[in-house]
């Protein structure tokens, strides 16, 4: 007959069955074996970075090489995007055949620091003391150093200077939250679109929002306090004025720029990583500082990556490492990474001196670099993960209309008090 | 549990096997016999057995980062699954993921049934328009979600360009808290069509044409031909794939991260966007929430699965 038998449909459902089981599983488990081999050769050292769109070719692998071959090794160079590469470094790190170097998003520095993983900057005797402070605190947890930022990256709202123009707006004006206003009104007024950002559900979401955040003097153990109900009404209300498009709640930081390489929009919030871009783009650009509330530049997120050295067996190997870390961050290993990537601001003040005598156009980018705030700062450490969750919620339920901007964060005080252990 | 299910693949997956060697054989038979078993089994073991026993262990610790790296998690037993219980987002979940699934499949049946019943007839062109209805499913998932959260944006997307052509002002499809599921179930509901379509449509080719010969004698119209015939006959074949729809339904991840993350805030949330969301959506993976929303998936999975066994079994004997 046309049915199936009893057999092959139980066949059916238990294949279909364990196939849901394996898929559930391979979300949270590690397939064994599937963990990069430790290189065994003693010159060889391994290199992880969350730079997949420099392939071999790039300036910036050659400039990787040439550190290897100044300490006198082969770097063997793996690149992973970054959310992918703190959980390869968990697993290579339970395995324990963790890489020599690990260049890591400033967040997770302290989370792999906790796990234990990471060797302290003291015990290879590099002085950390010559790094701005603001920068080097989100590799710091419970009182040591776990890694050097390479270079920092910061946000500033980039401007449509032909729709300023248009609008009569003077950049220079936009001291303040009131001024940014008006000149937002104006831009409407003009008929263009005054302002986008990202404000999606991920860590890019509450990234773009702390500069708000701080600017009205915020605190990230705080939540719910009425300056940070102020920094999400202020948000609210350019949606609800239609001074924001809608669309900032699914945005990510690249859509956000895609929108304003548009035309359409006066201004974007964005990264120090768009100078080229924007450089390129079809219409004049400038950037002016994001505005604290009351007046003065608002403590902006650092963003950027560190270069930490993860605890090896084999002690003898950190010879090497210590040479590649010490080429890596040197003045002009500083600026030289700044330039391959055109968007890095050096982590010391001589190298900024340097880059600046380079390319006097970056001086915007340096003062907001200066006056920038890490994310794991005041010793949040490995809490931060969980108070942006909380934050970036708060955020996307405040803008959707789910709940008024001060609930939503009473919400998410309660919830982030709760994901940290109270 | 993995056992079981494996050991019922491995037995009743394959009735004819049962024959036993004659006695007196040499026992060098039976050790060949094992060997050509070992490379099935062992396959099962390390890609079945180990990942859902390794998700269970997940799930009973206490997986910090810290406890992952050094491998000495607190062991915690069902702590993991009442903190899951009780949290506020588990009843939205649940919710979300009931509408999410029924509805996606209800409509993918419906519409894959129609479409099945509408290609046999076998007109010209017949086959290709087939093809193209299968486009969905031979589009990289990254490609059909994008164009999809792209068609639906509040501002640019060409729904609401359409909707405003007619007088109808912004719809934020997929960041107000009263759409998005509606929206992702939307976009999952085209891209089930395909499947429900091929099983149905190959499921009314066994029905023998001399029914419907049979009954066009007897003065049946087409709607009774489709109740009477073609539905009934089509019941195992509908129920499996039913089943099956509802186990792929359950366990979507993709296309509701890439459309809207979950959001706005909690509003398209699934047990299974949660899940990825715990362990991999933060900067700070949490392994064993994760594993233990995966499981009571799981769980949900395996008790259709039963329901659908029982189902079967009481109509084959009635």
């Amino acid at each position: 007959m046309t049915r199936p038998s009893f057999s092959a449909r139980a066949a059916a459902f238990g294949t279909a069955l364990l196939s849901l089981a394996a898929l559930t599983a391979c979300a949270s488990a590690p397939a064994p074996g599937a963990s990069a081999a430790p290189a065994a050769d003693a010159n060889t050292y391994t290199w992880w970075d969350p730079y997949p769109q420099h392939d071999a070719s790039s300036a910036w692998a050659k400039r990787v090489d040439t550190c290897g071959q100044q300490a006198g090794v082969t770097i063997k160079r793996t690149a992973y995007d970054t959310t992918a590469l703190t959980n390869q470094a968990l697993l290579a790190g339970q395995e324990g055949n963790a890489p020599d170097v690990i260049l890591l998003d400033n967040p997770a520095v302290s989370t792999l620091a906790d796990a234990g993983m990471l060797a302290t900057m003291d015990e290879f005797g590099l002085d950390t003391a010559r790094f701005d402070k603001n920068l080097i605190a989100a590799g710091e947890l419970d009182g040591k150093t776990y890694g050097i930022p390479i270079g920092a990256n910061t946000l500033a709202l980039y401007y449509n200077k032909k729709i300023l123009d248009a609008a009569g707006v003077d950049p220079a004006s936009i001291k303040d939250w009131a001024s940014l206003g008006a000149a937002l009104k104006k831009v409407k007024a003009a008929g263009k679109k005054p302002i986008t950002f990202a404000a999606i559900g991920t860590e890019e979401g509450s990234f773009q929002f702390l500069p708000w955040f701080w600017g009205a003097g915020g605190k990230l153990t705080e939540l719910d306090s009425p300056q940070a109900a102020e920094a999400l009404g202020l948000w609210n209300s350019w949606l609800k004025d239609g001074l924001a498009p809608n669309s900032v709640l699914s945005n990510s930081q690249n859509t956000t720029w895609e929108e304003f390489l548009t035309g359409e929009f006066g201004f974007a919030e964005n990264g120090t990583w768009q100078i080229n871009s924007a450089a390129k783009a079809g219409f004049p650009t400038g950037i002016v500082q994001i505005p604290a509330k009351d007046g003065g530049v608002a403590p902006t997120p650092t963003g950027g990556e560190f270069i930490t050295v993860p605890v090896q067996k084999d002690a003898k190997r950190y010879t090497a490492t210590k040479k590649i870390v010490e080429c890596m961050t040197t003045p002009e290993g500083l600026v030289e990474t700044g330039t391959t990537f055109a968007y890095y601001i050096p982590s010391t003040a001589e190298g900024q001196q340097a880059i600046l005598a380079k390319e006097p156009s970056l001086k915007p980018w340096v003062e907001a670099v200066r006056s920038a705030k890490g994310r794991t700062s005041d010793n949040l450490g490995t809490k931060y993960p969980k108070i942006s969750e909380a934050l970036w919620t708060a955020v996307q339920k405040a803008l959707s209309g789910s709940a008024a901007p001060a609930d939503a964060l009473k919400d998410a005080q309660a919830k982030a008090a709760q994901a940290v252990g109270g | 549990m993995a056992f079981t299910r494996t050991d019922a693949v491995a037995t009743t997956g394959r009735p004819a096997a049962k024959v036993s060697p004659a006695p007196g054989r040499r026992r060098s038979g039976r050790w060949t016999a094992l060997a050509f078993l070992a490379p099935l089994v062992v396959y099962l073991l390390v890609f079945y057995a180990y990942p859902l026993y390794r998700n269970i262990e997940l799930s009973v610790h206490d997986y910090t980062p810290r406890a992952f790296v050094q491998g000495d998690p607190e062991f915690t037993g069902l702590d993991n699954y009442r903190a899951v219980l009780s949290d506020d987002a588990f009843l939205a979940a649940l919710r979300n993921t009931a509408v999410f699934t029924l509805v996606s499949i209800a409509l993918q049946y419906a519409l894959g049934l129609a479409l099945a019943v509408f290609f046999q007839r076998g007109f010209r062109l017949s086959a290709v328009l087939r093809a193209m209805f299968l486009v969905p499913w031979l589009l990289p998932l990254i490609v059909s979600a994008s164009t999809w959260s792209w068609m639906l944006n509040s501002d640019n997307g060409i729904v609401n360009a359409f909707l405003r052509a007619f007088g109808i002002g912004q719809i934020n499809w997929l960041t107000s808290p009263g759409t998005a599921l509606l929206s992702v179930t939307v976009a999952n509901i085209w891209l089930g069509i395909p499947f429900n379509l091929v099983i149905l449509y190959a499921g009314l080719q066994n029905i023998p044409a001399s029914l419907y010969e049979a009954a066009g004698l007897d003065g049946a119209n087409a709607w009774q031909r489709f109740w009477r015939i073609t539905f009934p006959l089509l019941r195992p074949v509908s129920a499996i794939t039913l089943l099956l729809g509802l186990i792929y339904t359950l366990k979507v991840v993709d296309i509701i991260w890439i459309m809207t993350r979950g959001g706005p805030a909690d509003a398209s949330a699934t047990l299974a966007i949660w899940s990825y969301r715990e362990a991999f959506g933060t900067g700070q993976p949490d392994f064993s929430p994760a594993a233990a929303v995966g499981n009571l998936l799981i769980l949900i999975a395996f008790a259709a699965g039963l329901l659908h066994v029982r189902l079967q079994r009481k109509e084959g004997s009635s």
